[in-house]
């Protein structure tokens, strides 16, 4: 009990530094190279036009959340019950109360989401640093691999393959797997279940080793539900993309959608959770810059 | 045959839907007695303690002795029809509605003259028959002449088929087909000869074999429903709730959990938006459409059965949030009894001890099996009973709260299942 409130505190202060920047925590996690990240917005504005795509899915009851044997915890999906509609309960104005898990639809994972960075600074949604909202993607598409194999791995073989046409992956960029998977809009097919587990496409522990340590990327975001493969329990260590990403400081996004409209490089994404207290994670919505050529 | 001739051809729809009358409902609270032993499908009468006459109609004093100690028996309701006649005019609507109306005076065995319903099939008076209560259609007991000697099925009855849900030719919604539970129902009411069965499922990627396979009854329609968002509760309302004859509510949660088995609260608020929120969602929505189709000819919406748990009666501490959420239930489920009764619509509740099935398998036999339920199920609908206590489990706690409520808590508290 002692530690833990012990361990708040020095959390609450560091949660205070940090509102704004933190080199500690930015050199960690990290933060693009002087000039980075306004290098990434100066070509934004000298594109011709720019684009906006949105990547997040609709918040509505329908939508899949995460499957654990039953006797577990639960994550609950999205509920929604009106407050008032203009009726005897609010005659002139409409609202809802709504409830869900912080891993509902389209989210975002913070290191504190893991076990293995548990006990990393900063690592809840609401101690982030905020210029993490903000930063430029790789979009690596595997949607012909996913829909041929629904169990498609990832490897660091791909990602060099990758780069050898779009380039070096840039340090505190997301790099975020297009799997075509948010085109399944038939729940059952997106979940894709059977006796043997979930069947869904993701990185392999190399893979996530890879961009981890050598690139040093700020997350890795998801079609699907989860940044880790459907099969991955039995991967050596178990969601590899969990344990090395939220143990390094990174961030995971998941059940994103519209990653075909994006380039492979020169977006910016925005991403920006909810300020829970000691969150892990949480609904949010995610948009894309994108420049464009004009016409 | 039978079957397509009990349900209507069709619905002309410039006629306007009759309104659903009651039979005469008020009683003396000491004849409230009598409906007490009729809901659990019993027929009891007073009795004198000092001179043991039997007493009808329910009284303050002996008849004979004018002792006051009167007290509840079971009676095997055997006598005499010594006379009868038919009704051809009344003053009430309800039997006016349906007249004629065979009534007789049944001497008891024992003494004791009764009025009483004469079956369809009990010959004419002077003949020997035999009382059995059941429930009106506004819920209070009534007693019913049947023949002598073999059983009886009141759902032939043309006029006495009022006293009964069966489910023949009714159009039947299970929230949920995913429990071994909900299963066991669904066939159950395919083999008792409902016409059509819509199986609510929720979570559609959580796929479960034996449901799958439901969908080869012919009967049966599969559809999207979770008792937990009111938006699919509200959907499945507008699209078929208009149709139903009877809801059958076997969505359940239940986690096995005693209050301090884990820190976290997820699995109690699951099973109570499930079991509590869920009955209170669906009778939000269902129960005004079935209340309007209540006299909707012989297609009416009939009955409301939820399966609660023994639990539901008095704390089971090591599924101590389940027996708390079943709590919240029978108490809703009271509530809504009223509400229906007030249109003929028959509330049922079920209380089934523990069952065979994952939730309970560290509780030891005797355990009720799901087919067993569901058969408990079929023969409440088609007889005429409103709280159902399935298996010797349900019947030994029923026994023990009725003697002694507060004596049964301190046995389940302190282990003493």
């Amino acid at each position: 009990m002692k530690a833990a409130s012990k361990e708040r505190q020095k959390k609450g202060v560091s949660k205070n530094a940090n509102t704004t920047t933190s080199k500690k925590s930015a050199q960690k996690t990290g933060r693009p190279a002087k000039g980075g990240l306004r290098g990434w917005l100066q070509s934004l504005a000298a594109s011709p036009r720019l684009r906006f795509v949105d990547l997040t899915q609709t918040l509505s009851p329908d939508f899949p959340p995460i499957v654990l044997p039953p006797e577990m915890g639960q994550s609950r999906p999205f509920r929604m019950e009106p407050i008032s509609r203009y009726d005897e309960s609010g005659p002139a104005w409409y609202w809802n109360n709504v409830s869900f898990g912080e891993h509902t639809g389209t989210h975002f994972d913070a290191p504190i989401h893991w076990i293995s960075g548990r006990d990393l600074p900063n690592n809840s949604v609401d101690a982030l640093p905020v210029e993490h909202f903000i930063a430029p993607a790789c979009v690596i598409d595997c949607s012909a691999q996913a829909a041929d194999n629904a169990d498609f791995l990832l490897t660091a073989d791909h990602v060099a393959e990758w780069e050898t046409r779009h380039g070096r992956i840039p340090a505190a960029s997301w790099v975020l797997m297009r799997t075509d998977w948010s085109k399944r809009s038939d729940p059952v097919a997106y979940q894709n279940l059977d006796e043997t587990g979930q069947h869904t496409p993701g990185p392999d522990a190399d893979c996530v080793r890879f961009l981890v340590n050598e690139r040093d990327v700020l997350g890795f975001g998801t079609e699907t539900i989860g940044t880790d493969a459907g099969q991955a329990a039995h991967f050596k260590p178990p969601y590899p993309c969990h344990y090395y990403m939220h143990g390094a400081g990174k961030y995971g996004l998941q059940c994103l959608c519209n990653l075909d409209l994006l380039p492979a490089t020169g977006a910016l994404i925005v991403a920006a959770p909810l300020k829970i207290l000691d969150g892990s994670g949480s609904p949010l919505r995610v948009f894309a810059l994108v420049p464009s050529a004009r016409g | 045959m039978a079957e397509a001739k009990m349900r209507a051809r069709g619905k002309n729809p410039i006629l306007r839907t009759p309104l659903p009358t009651l039979p005469p409902h008020k009683r003396s609270r000491v004849a409230l007695g009598l409906t007490a032993a009729a809901a659990r499908g019993a027929l009891e009468l007073q009795v004198c303690r000092d001179c043991g006459a039997a007493q009808y109609p329910p009284r303050e004093v002996c008849r004979d002795c004018l002792s006051s100690r009167l007290f509840w028996r079971p009676h095997k309701g055997e006598g005499e029809l010594v006379a009868e006649t038919t009704l051809h005019a009344a003053q009430e609507l309800y039997f006016r509605e349906r007249l004629p109306w065979r009534i007789g005076v049944v001497r008891l065995d024992g003494g004791a003259n009764l009025v009483a319903y004469v079956y369809d099939r009990v010959r004419r008076a002077p003949c020997r028959v035999r009382v059995e209560a059941a429930l009106d259609r506004g819920g209070q007991a009534v007693l019913i002449a049947v023949p002598a000697i073999g059983s009886t099925d009141l759902s032939i009855d043309p006029k006495l088929r009022e006293m009964t849900c069966d489910p023949r030719a009714r159009k039947i919604l299970v929230t949920d087909g995913k429990s071994a539970i909900g299963q066991a129902v669904v066939r159950a009411l395919a083999a008792g000869g409902a016409e059509a069965i819509w199986v609510g499922e929720a979570e559609p990627w959580k796929k479960i074999a034996g449901t799958t396979k439901l969908r080869d009854l012919p009967q049966v329609t599969m559809v999207p429903l979770d008792v937990t968002d009111s938006a699919s509760v509200r959907e499945l309302a507008g699209e078929i709730g208009a149709k139903v004859d009877i809801l059958v509510n076997t969505a359940d949660c239940h986690r096995t959990l005693a209050i301090g088995a884990r820190g976290a609260l997820d699995a109690a608020q699951l099973e109570m938006d499930v079991n509590y929120f869920g009955l209170l969602r669906l009778a939000k929505e269902f129960a005004p459409l079935l209340k309007a189709r209540a006299a909707d000819g012989p297609a009416n919406a009939i009955a409301w059965v939820n399966v609660l748990s023994i639990f539901a009666l008095s704390n089971y501490p090591p599924h101590g949030t389940y027996s708390a959420s079943k709590a919240a239930a029978l108490s809703l489920s009271q509530a809504l009894r009223g509400d229906l009764y007030a249109a003929g619509v028959r509330l049922i509740n079920l209380f089934p001890g523990p069952v065979d099935d994952e939730w309970d398998q560290l509780e030891l036999p005797p355990k009720l099996s799901p087919s067993a339920l569901a058969a408990a199920l079929i023969e409440a609908l088609q007889g005429s009973m409103e709280d159902v206590y399935p298996g010797e489990v349900a019947q030994d706690w029923l026994a023990r709260h009725r003697e002694n409520a507060k004596a049964l808590e301190r046995e389940l508290s302190e282990g003493n299942r």
